[in-house]
């Protein structure tokens, strides 16, 4: 009787540790095929013209997605320029600040940028930007973004410098170096690799982003520099190319991804790199 | 007495509602060593972070009466200013961990933004390093990072740091607290050998480290001075009841 | 003494860069407060002339039809949870699983570093293309699936939109929840152990009780960014004002009518309402997401308490 009731214990421990197993490595499945269908169909496309060229009109062989990587490489260092350097000093204010009112009231509204929709970060961007403008801009787009962009920074540059010993403020300041001077020759370079992670994580984060391009950057199919005009993204294009009905527009889409992914990667290997060292 | 450096003037220090310094009155004499002791929780770590106004770092403190400094009012000087002529070393050492050992030394220039010619800046450093016994030891790896010192060797060099700046006066707050006997034995021997060139105000809650190197004794208890006085005076006849229980271990 | 003069005169005390400094990065923290106050001032304000038009029947009505400036959020709030809800349902048995595989059974090792890696690749796909594949491989795939229970072969509608989305947010609680099994004190899986109890015992009545509120903080952080997931859900619901028939029906989310209509929406009536359904969607997401991250908070605090 005894016996039977530990080996029902011990059947129903290994019964939970299999399913346990099996919904884990069930995981692997939708990655795997969603990671080699977009390597087997956009490696085909991927060619050295595909990557220097403008999109050729349907119908028409040739052509690449060349305005797409510079508008994305575009979009993202614009939206980096104007979040980084707002969100490294709110991120500085709030950890030497930790018990003002105006600190506390920033973390809340840290936490609902961060849980806001990028569609309403579109439709935000939208009515400030486009609707006063009256077109559709590279600065909008890049304004969406770095909204998207400034929780990631300024969480990661506060709590990056939260771990900074003290100590190391005080011999700063035991020299006669002046506060401002401290925090920015001693403290803010002591948590370089913490906040460049950040800044990594979040360019990351938005370089994916299609929802707030598509009232603000809106797109192009030519290449387009002035700020003020619309330009292409690699994500908006994947999002116009694969919802249209022709199938050479869906291998663009299919290239665009690969790109796309591979440029996601190679920044996330790189956050990797910065945080080992 | 010698000429005096530092007077402490009937000075009361607070934290919130605490009091924590009560009525301090003290003369640091130039060129000698002044050990401040007293059991932990007594304010003597509070009593020198006010000497260079790093109190200011914490919030809701409250200072009354006077610190002079070669008869200045220091709480009416550039905290800043001040600071650069009164080094400090700390209990911990505490390199700056993304500079080599050369620009941890040369800190204080480069920090404040001070331009010097390269003949300078590397006089300054070799002879602060020599002042601070550390020069034989690193003088062939001055491009290493400081943190790749050992625990000893950090202090001196945070030591030569301080003296850098060429300091009036430096602050010791028990700066062998964190290290072993060998190289505490290191850092006292230079702490004597420092006195001919800058006055030092050591606190220590080692007894017999404030016996074998300082002139000058202060023992301080629950944020009053109880005995102030010649160091060879107080550890042979001390005036104060307390002093005695307290140098011969029966409290603290 | 030339020396002191040096550092004395020379050196950059400069009253204005302290000033500067000070003032800058306050200024900076203002500014991310003001910009979060605005983006709700803005879209009530641009709410309004909806409201004042449609007053509460807005939340009752299941008609959108702009040609005749009829507009009810009942339909894409139906499609919103219903595919969250769903979406959440079909990820819970992974991320737990996963959850409880990395931070219990399986710390340390090679086939961790694997499955972890494996999260974060998912989690670092963009939503378009979830959307993209959704769209080629997954639709084709349960299209005949859904013949086979004698429905409308759509292949697009609420079930693939949130199987992709249940893809999309596994990483998500999956992580959170291998933190909070984590911080379950070994004492208290010790003291099960000690007593005789098998692992699942000790997960069952030990770590997965105390870890009870983390782990639902997870799951609502990711229902937070279903509700708001826009690019993947709109490629393969289907884009139906309509209220669903089934689960197989095509739809639409708040997030995704937004989405397809906005660039679109002719008069102004049109688009405050379709603001008015970002409003509902922004306040709806901030809710959920600032009650898991107090949750979380909470969490944490307390383990550094105790």
């Amino acid at each position: 009787m005894k016996k039977s009731a530990i080996g029902a214990r011990i059947i129903k421990d290994r019964l939970f540790t299999g399913i346990i197993f099996a919904f884990s490595a069930a995981l692997i499945i939708p990655l795997i095929m969603i990671l080699s269908h977009i390597l087997q169909k956009g490696a085909s496309s991927i060619t050295p013209a595909f990557l220097t060229h403008l999109p050729a009109p349907v119908g028409e062989a040739g052509g690449g997605i060349y305005n797409a990587i510079i508008g994305t490489l575009y979009l993202v260092g614009l939206a980096s320029l104007l979040s980084v350097p707002i969100g490294m000093a709110t991120g500085i204010y709030m950890s030497e600040n930790k018990n003002s009112k105006l600190s506390y009231f920033v973390r809340i509204c840290v936490e609902v940028l961060q849980g806001t929709p990028s569609i309403v970060v579109g439709i935000i961007t939208y009515l400030w930007v486009v609707k006063p403008m009256g077109h559709f801009s590279v600065l909008a787009g890049g304004i969406a973004l770095g909204i998207m962009m400034l929780p990631v920074i300024i969480r990661s540059t506060e709590e990056t410098l939260n771990l900074i010993p003290h100590s190391l403020k005080e011999a700063s300041l035991a020299l006669g170096v002046p506060y401002y001077r401290t925090i920015l020759k001693v403290i803010v370079p002591s948590a370089f690799s913490g906040i460049l992670t950040g800044i990594l994580l979040g360019v990351a984060r938005v370089a994916g982003e299609t929802a707030p391009l598509l009232f603000t950057a809106f797109g192009n199919p030519f290449i387009n520099y002035n700020i003020l005009k619309p330009m292409a993204s690699l994500p908006l294009m994947i999002f116009t190319y694969a919802t249209s009905p022709y199938e050479e527009w869906h291998n663009y889409a299919w290239g665009a991804s690969l790109v796309l992914i591979g440029f996601i990667l190679a920044l996330s290997l790189i956050t990797k790199g910065v945080t080992r060292r | 007495m010698k000429e005096s450096v530092l007077e402490v003037k009937e000075f009361d220090f607070y934290i919130g509602k605490n009091q924590i310094l009560n009525k301090i009155d003290l003369t640091f004499s130039r060129k000698q060593v002044t050990a401040i002791m007293g059991p932990s929780g007594c304010g003597k770590t509070s009593l020198i972070r006010c000497i260079n106004r790093m109190h200011e770092l914490v919030q809701d403190t409250k200072v009354e009466g006077q610190i002079r400094f070669y008869g200045k009012n220091i709480f009416e000087m550039d905290p800043i200013l001040l600071r650069r002529k009164i080094g400090m070393v700390f209990q911990r050492p505490n390199p700056f961990p993304t500079m080599s050992i050369f620009e941890n030394v040369i800190a204080g220039y480069r920090l404040n933004g001070i331009k010097l010619k390269k003949a300078d800046q590397n006089r300054i450093v070799e002879e602060s390093l020599k002042k601070a016994a550390l020069w034989e030891e690193v003088k062939d790896g001055l491009h290493r990072k400081g943190t790749f010192l050992s625990g000893g060797q950090q202090q001196r060099l945070c030591i030569a740091r301080a003296l850098a700046m060429n300091p009036r006066v430096l602050l010791l707050d028990e700066p062998t607290s964190a290290l072993d006997p060998k190289a505490t034995d290191h850092i006292e021997e230079l702490i004597v050998e420092l006195k001919k060139t800058v006055t030092i105000v050591l606190v220590t809650h080692n007894i017999a480290q404030a016996s074998r190197i300082s002139d000058f004794t202060a023992f301080l208890y629950i944020g009053e001075l109880i005995e102030y006085g010649s160091t060879q005076k107080m550890f042979t006849v001390p005036e104060d009841k307390r002093t005695e229980e307290y140098l011969t271990g029966k409290f603290g | 003494m030339q020396e002191e003069d040096l550092t004395i005169t020379s050196g950059k005390i400069s009253p204005t860069g302290e000033f500067l400094f000070q003032k800058g990065i306050r200024l900076s923290g203002l500014l991310i407060a003001g910009l979060v106050v605005c983006i709700l001032i803005t879209l009530i304000f641009q709410s309004i002339p909806a409201f004042k038009h449609h007053g509460l029947s807005f939340f009752f009505s299941t008609k959108w039809d702009p040609v005749f400036s009829e507009f009810g959020v009942v339909v894409f709030l139906v499609g919103t949870l219903l595919t969250s809800f769903l979406a959440l349902l079909i990820s819970i048995p992974f991320s737990l699983s996963i959850s409880i595989l990395l931070g219990e059974y399986l710390k340390k090792g090679w086939i961790s570093a694997i499955l972890k890696s494996c999260i974060e690749l998912l989690a670092a796909i963009p939503s378009v293309i979830y959307g993209f594949w959704g769209l080629y491989v997954l639709v084709p795939f349960i299209r005949p699936f859904e013949m086979g229970l004698g429905i409308i072969p759509y292949g697009v509608g609420i079930f693939t939109a949130a199987l992709i989305l249940a893809i999309m947010i596994i990483p998500y609680s999956a992580s959170l929840g291998r933190e909070v099994i984590q911080l379950v004190p070994a004492e208290l899986k010790e003291a099960a152990l000690s007593l005789g109890a098998t692992r699942f015992e000790v997960m069952t009545q030990v770590i997965l009780p105390y870890a009870r509120s983390g782990i639902f903080a997870g799951i609502l952080l990711a229902l937070g960014r279903a509700l708001g997931e826009t690019m993947a859900v709109t490629m393969v619901i289907g884009n139906s004002n309509f209220l669903p028939e089934s689960i197989f029906s095509p739809s639409n989310t708040m997030a995704s009518v937004i989405a397809n209509e906005f660039t679109e929406a002719t008069g102004d009536l049109y688009l405050s309402s379709l603001i008015e359904i970002g409003l509902l969607l922004f306040i709806v997401s901030t809710i959920i997401s600032v009650i898991g991250r107090y949750i979380i908070k909470k969490l944490s605090i307390q383990q550094q308490h105790s």
